[in-house]
């Protein structure tokens, strides 16, 4: 019996190996301007 | 950590520090409840004993507990089964060791890497064109548009120094982002128009890309600003807060005037114009509406359907501010909104909600959850004479004054304050499941609930929380139903 699905996601550890080049939106610019969202940001290298 | 929950019908699991997200059965979910305990408590007793493992604990024999307490729980059901219950435990054991659950927190040491790395790089300007506004919102944070000062526009003399100030402070960075703000920046849509210009005429040679914004509450919209925006403008936000009552009720002129009869049909065009896409209708609800899902009703019923409908921000005292009895309401508005995407979705009449706008597979990289906004350092605020502010919920507060844009920042003990915001720099933030989703939160909130940048504004966390959980619970559903 299958117990678990798992949804794929960006697995964050890994994230520390190739992130971090700051060419990402500055998440307030992008809709509210007055609550951050950065969980709602998108990585502009794995958009590409 | 793990951060498990129930809604929509899915029995949802998170494992916060991988990032990893599953869908599991009741019997997986109470196991690893179980297990989050027996694993907690040894992460708790470890970090006392400076990270060492004490070894205090038997988990195994507690682990075996916990798979006991299953087989009287699910007696006489399928589930039930000690074989399963164990091929269940299995599974369970398997993601742990790949990674994906109960993962530890190892990135404190990281906390401040991004900042100190980047350190006095600029990417991002908030430019208030225009400290002067056509209308009279009683509940703006920027009181009228003035921020609490005189009526001002920007010239294009300054603009064109903010411009170059942040081309010479940007390092090795090639998306710049502007964002034209108010005010009502379109009272001052020439100085737009010529600082666009002037950007584009230089953009190549420097290396750069100029990513334009625009937000505007739509009075002076004309062809003009349209085939401009749609030309110059990565994204415009458009202010509606749905309802005509709700509406009118604070975006009145200067007479008193509701603005809803005249605003709608010029965003109706500009959006058509748009192709329906890269544009956000923003919406802001406060203690009059927290049934806000109707004003996204009737947003949706007027044709807009990339939406952002945000919580007040103003001071305590102020009649407009969400109160503790609107807590629930809107936290079950936030249900239904999700319910009313995957409904929306059903029908093939799918619409945008910005919070729940999660990429599973190309969200933000650690570095970027763990650092927050950027404001203060790789993001500020110019005023209309070019001062600099850590963002524009901090203009006109003298004394977050950073510098302005002839001299750089001066104030770095205010930039000191801001480049440490991150989320392990809040203690109540350090145990929470959302932090890596948050950030830590906006430190403008944060000031204005608190008094510290550093401080937490708890109610806008609840918020934030259900909004996640909305969100996460809306991508699976799309991943399941594609």
């Amino acid at each position: 019996m299958e117990h678990i699905k798992t949804i794929e996601t960006r697995n964050l550890c890994e994230s520390a190996k190739n992130g971090g080049c700051g060419e990402c939106q500055t998440s307030c610019q992008s809709a509210c301007k007055t609550s951050c969202g950065i969980a709602n940001q998108q990585c502009e290298n794995e958009k590409k | 950590m793990i951060h498990q929950y129930k809604l929509g019908g899915y029995n949802i699991v998170l494992d916060v520090c991988s990032g990893a997200l599953h869908v599991v059965d009741d019997l997986s979910y109470d196991i690893i409840a179980g297990l989050e305990e027996i694993y907690s408590h040894q992460e708790k007793l470890d970090s006392e004993n400076d990270g060492e493992s004490c070894g205090m604990i038997d988990i195994e024999t507690l682990s075996e507990r916990v798979l006991f307490e299953m087989q009287k729980k699910y007696a006489g059901t399928d589930m039930g089964d000690p074989k399963e219950i164990r091929a269940c435990y299995d599974q369970i054991m398997e993601l742990k060791n790949a990674g994906k659950l109960f993962t530890k927190d190892s990135y404190e040491p990281m906390a401040g890497e991004l900042k100190a790395r980047t350190s006095g790089v600029v990417k991002a300007l908030c430019l208030h064109i225009a400290h002067t506004c056509n209308l009279n919102c009683s509940y703006c944070f920027a009181s009228q548009g003035k921020y609490h000062g005189e009526r001002a526009v920007m010239s294009f003399e300054v603009g064109k120094r903010a411009l170059d100030f942040l081309i010479e402070n940007s390092g090795s960075r090639r998306n710049l982002e502007v964002d034209f703000f108010g005010g009502e920046p379109l009272m001052n849509f020439q100085v737009v128009k010529d600082l666009v210009a002037y950007a584009r005429s230089i953009e190549k040679e420097k290396g750069k890309n100029f990513r334009f914004t625009l937000t505007t509450n739509g009075v002076l919209v004309d062809d003009d600003v349209i085939d401009f925006a749609n030309r110059e403008c990565s994204n415009v936000v458009l202010s509606l807060d749905g309802r005509k009552e709700v509406h009118d009720r604070f975006r009145v002129d200067f007479a008193g005037n509701g603005s809803w009869e005249k605003i709608v049909p010029k965003f109706q065009k500009f959006v058509k114009a748009r192709g329906g896409k890269n544009y956000y209708m923003r919406g802001t609800f406060t203690h009059a509406n927290p049934d806000f899902l109707e004003d996204i009703k009737v947003m949706l019923d007027l044709g807009f359907s990339e939406l952002s409908m945000e919580p007040v921000v103003c001071a305590e005292d102020d009649p407009s501010r969400l109160t503790d009895e609107d807590l629930p309401i809107v936290m079950e508005q936030y249900e239904k909104l999700a319910e009313l995407m995957i409904q929306r979705d059903r029908e093939g009449k799918p619409f945008t909600f910005y919070h729940y706008m999660i990429d599973l597979k190309g969200g933000p990289c650690i570095y970027k959850r763990i650092s927050g906004c950027g404001s203060g350092t790789e993001y500020m605020a110019v005023t209309p004479w070019g001062d600099l502010y850590p963002c524009h919920q901090f203009v006109g507060e003298e004394k977050f004054l950073l510098g302005n844009i002839y001299d750089g920042v001066k104030n770095t003990a205010v930039q000191d304050d801001f480049a440490a915001c991150n989320v392990y720099s809040r203690e109540e933030c350090r145990n929470c499941w959302a932090r890596l989703y948050c950030s830590g939160g906006c430190a403008a909130n944060a000031y204005h609930a608190t008094g510290s940048v550093r401080g937490v504004y708890k109610y806008g966390c609840e918020l934030f929380k259900k909004r996640i959980e909305c969100a996460l619970m809306v991508a699976i559903h799309r991943e399941f139903n594609q």
